[in-house]
């Protein structure tokens, strides 16, 4: 009995790693199953081209892969250079009594649900810009702006642990030559935590190509090709939600094909994070 | 580190001025956009919260958020009811059963990274497709939490999968030592010293659940009403199972979406962060619990 | 009387040969000590006499080790052979429980639930493990508050409690204090009356002490075996003479 039940569990326990993986087949298998056959049904041409008109019949998302390429770059280029400084900052100029305020802050940003980041952009940002810049104030500055906060926790959570994980001794030998410890820092130990910190990148570009609720409120949302800074733009993701609602038939498999896309992209980001994770373990 | 805080002593030395005031500008940026954030939710939204936005049924002239709460307190144990048992379940066959270098347990890594990196509406769109189309579920509370249990699978896992790593095996030795089987040894010993890290990652994923909205938009839908056991048949068990239910983000989404209702969505705003960030201090308190119970 | 029989016993962690071919008998009721330098195979021999081995991975054993003539490598329940062949690890290793739950938790694995039993066992094995006037009165609190001599004793009264006929101890008093490590010594020699005893230990001077048979282990070898007073005496091999006299290792 004792025997029976022993190896019962072992079973048990089997299979709820094999559901695990069974998961992530089934939705590969879904999407893919259902997304590309509908791509070429709607024609390579169609599907990427630039006009997105379901009611013609042109379903082209290449404005919407460009928009969110975009914004992700915007949020790149606004998240990772305050993040990574901040993350500097944290491990090796902050005093530990403002650490211990400032790490929960930014572990506490990680928490708050995208949809509050999104109310933020619309009450806040969206107006912000509106009266500087007399536009409508939602495009790709506003949304490049909310999204560089929002991966902000991203990219500091994982560039600090690399940056603390610098030998010190790398540290005082850069001291010892009379190094200033700014110098110190910048010109040894962010050097030797770049595979870390290139991990808080791509995790952030992930994060940033994935968002949707934040994005969609603030992004405008039209279905033309991204123009200026302050031009409104759809991503992908907010392409999805724009439409499914109400979509049928070609049209609903068009956006299910749109998740197919943004799914290979995260893919691709994913086998980026474990080259980098890798190239990390063999420093 | 102790350095001379005087700025005189970036005499000769531009470049290092230049980086020590880019990152106190950075973290100065960082620290108050999350004041800016936090402060702007809590004092535009405070002065909306009245007693009718919690009246126990939603009226249009109420706008009452209660439904929604009970609705995302009924997603979060349901979604928890499916995703805990697998995900400590797989966890334990990882840690304390597979052999090192198993195939099998590469593969639960990869998919686990790979399903921890895919975005929410993906889940959402999957969910939708096949729940709701595919089995005929329709927007559901069911469809939205079984999406939702496979998107936290992988963080009730990982945690979990930490948490009994970092048990000692001192004391797995000492329980076979003393004759019991592997089981045993996994439910007495290993399991109840790996506890505080379980529940840390639990309550990550009660936090994830609570703010999501993407994945639960096409699944779980947007109903206002609150949950009844009675439908056009008459009682029924599972009938709440098969509602369409908004949860409190996706209430504040469409609050916002219709434009109609902003004070309540303010109002909402406030209940909902409030929510995610207790939540969010009490996961990292049990972690801290974790890591002293290491020291001893 | 013997207790214990190993013969022909060859043991491999992947490629390494840790134990090769050791032949022993065990005597019941007496203290048998393994000493030899670090990586002799002596723990590694101990731990096949429970099968704690089987944990390891890459780990075969061949031969045969029987206790009471009944080879336990066969068909015999490994969780019952632990049972009867008891251990008490190098660093004390209580759960992390009350006191009484950790003395219980033997027998309560081996099936007695009686409220009334448990008790009674768990005061006979804290009161052999002379361990009981100390922690009667916080027998409800956790373990963990325990000194280190306190934990060892609660592990080795742990041990007891599920009435074991063999004790193996795995250099049991190595992390502690000479104070606590003197008690632990009286306690064995007490101990011996009722069980078979197999010990692990880089003190010689402990072996002498307390120890009524010794055998000298070197790079997976059996040196020698013999009475501890003549082993160390009047050593049969040149090795052991060159270990006892502190010459290596």
């Amino acid at each position: 009995m004792a025997k029976f039940r022993e190896t019962a569990m072992r079973y048990v326990f089997l299979l709820s790693a094999v559901l695990c993986i069974a998961c992530v087949g089934v939705i590969c298998v879904y999407l893919l199953g259902s997304g590309i056959p509908t791509m070429f049904e709607i024609g390579l041409d169609n599907f990427f081209g630039t006009t997105w008109k379901p009611g013609s019949g042109s379903y082209g998302i290449f404005p919407f892969i460009v928009g969110s390429i975009y914004v992700t770059a915007g949020a790149i280029l606004i998240g990772v250079p305050i993040g990574v400084l901040c993350a500097v900052y944290l491990a090796w100029f902050c005093p530990q009594k403002l650490y211990k305020v400032l790490n929960p802050a930014v572990r506490l940003m990680a928490g708050i649900p995208s949809i509050i980041y999104g109310f933020f952009g619309l009450t806040v940002l969206v107006p912000m810009i509106q009266s500087m810049t007399g536009t409508s104030g939602k495009g790709l500055l506003t949304a490049s702006l909310l999204l560089g906060i929002m991966i902000l926790p991203t990219i500091i959570g994982t560039a600090e642990p690399a940056l603390r994980a610098v030998p010190r001794p790398y540290y005082d030998g850069a001291l010892a030559l009379g190094a200033t410890h700014e110098r110190s820092v910048f010109s040894v130990v962010v050097p030797a935590a770049s595979s870390g910190l290139m991990s808080g990148v791509i995790l952030g570009i992930g994060r940033a190509i994935g968002e949707t609720m934040a994005v969609i409120m603030i992004a405008g949302n039209q279905t033309r090709m991204p123009g200026g800074l302050f031009d409104g733009l759809r991503t992908m993701t907010s392409n999805i939600v724009m439409e499914m609602g109400y979509s049928t038939g070609l049209h609903r498999q068009a956006l299910v094909a749109t998740g197919v896309v943004l799914f290979v992209f995260i893919l691709l980001i994913n086998l980026l994070f474990s080259l980098a994770k890798k190239k990390e373990g063999t420093e | 580190m102790k350095r001379t805080s005087s700025l005189r002593r970036f005499r000769g030395h531009p470049a290092a001025l230049m980086q020590y005031l880019l990152v106190h500008l950075a973290a100065l940026l960082t620290g108050g956009t999350v004041l800016v954030l936090i402060g702007y939710i809590l004092i535009t939204g405070i002065p909306h919260l009245s007693l009718d936005l919690f009246a126990w049924n939603f009226t249009t002239e109420n706008q009452s958020m209660m439904p929604a709460i009970i609705n995302t307190l009924c997603m979060t144990v349901l979604t928890l009811l499916m995703a805990v048992p697998v995900g400590v379940g797989a966890a334990i066959y990882l840690a304390e059963y597979a052999k090192r270098g198993n195939v099998l347990v590469k593969m639960v890594r990869i998919t686990a990274e790979t399903l921890a990196g895919i975005p929410s509406i993906v889940y959402g769109l999957f969910g939708f497709m096949f729940f709701n189309v595919a089995l005929g579920w329709g927007y559901s509370m069911l469809s939205g939490a079984v999406t939702l249990a496979i998107m936290v699978l992988p963080l009730v896992m990982r945690t979990t999968e930490e948490a009994l790593n970092s048990v000692s095996d001192t004391f797995r030795e000492g329980s076979f030592g003393l004759g019991a089987g592997k089981l045993r040894t996994v439910f007495r010993i290993v399991l109840p010293a790996a506890v505080p890290g379980i529940l840390s990652g639990i309550i990550l994923s009660i936090g994830r659940i609570v703010g999501e909205s993407a994945a639960l938009i096409f699944t779980a839908g947007s109903g206002r009403e609150s949950l009844s056991f009675m439908t056009q048949d008459g009682f029924s068990l599972f009938a709440p199972l098969f509602q369409s239910t908004r949860t409190l983000s996706v209430h504040m989404y469409n609050l916002m979406n219709e434009g109609l209702h902003m004070d309540e969505a303010r109002a909402t705003a406030v209940v909902l962060l409030v929510l995610v960030l207790g939540i969010n201090a009490l996961s990292s308190y049990l972690g801290k619990k974790l890591t002293k119970g290491k020291e001893l | 009387m013997i207790k214990m029989t190993i013969e022909e016993l060859h043991l491999h962690y992947g490629e390494f040969h840790a134990l090769k071919g050791i032949h022993m008998n065990i005597p019941a009721n007496e203290v048998t000590a393994l000493i030899g330098p670090s990586g002799c195979g002596k723990s590694t021999l101990l731990k096949s006499l429970n099968r704690m081995n089987d944990l390891v991975e890459g780990c075969r054993i061949t031969g045969s080790v029987r206790l009471d003539g009944q080879d336990i490598y066969g068909n015999m329940d490994v969780n019952d052979l632990r049972r009867r062949v008891g251990m008490v690890f190098q660093k004390p290793n209580p759960f992390p429980m009350s006191v009484f739950d950790n003395v219980a938790y033997g027998p309560r694995t081996h099936g007695t639930r009686n409220k009334r039993k448990l008790e009674e066992i768990v005061e006979k094995a804290l009161r052999q493990a002379a361990i009981w006037d100390e922690v009667k009165d916080r027998l409800h609190k956790s373990a963990m508050g325990l000194s280190g001599g306190q934990q060892q004793r609660l592990c080795i009264a742990r041990a007891l409690a599920v009435e074991p006929e063999v004790l193996l101890m795995d250099e049991s008093t190595s992390a502690l204090d000479p104070i606590s490590t003197g008690r632990i010594e009286d306690l064995i020699l007490e101990l011996k009356k009722q069980y078979t005893i197999v010990m692990v230990t880089h003190n010689m001077q402990q072996a002498l002490r307390i120890s009524d048979n010794t055998a000298f282990f070197l790079l997976g070898d059996m040196v020698e075996m013999d009475k501890t007073q003549k082993l160390f005496t009047m050593p049969g091999d040149k090795r052991t003479e060159d270990y006892i006299t502190g010459r290596f290792g």
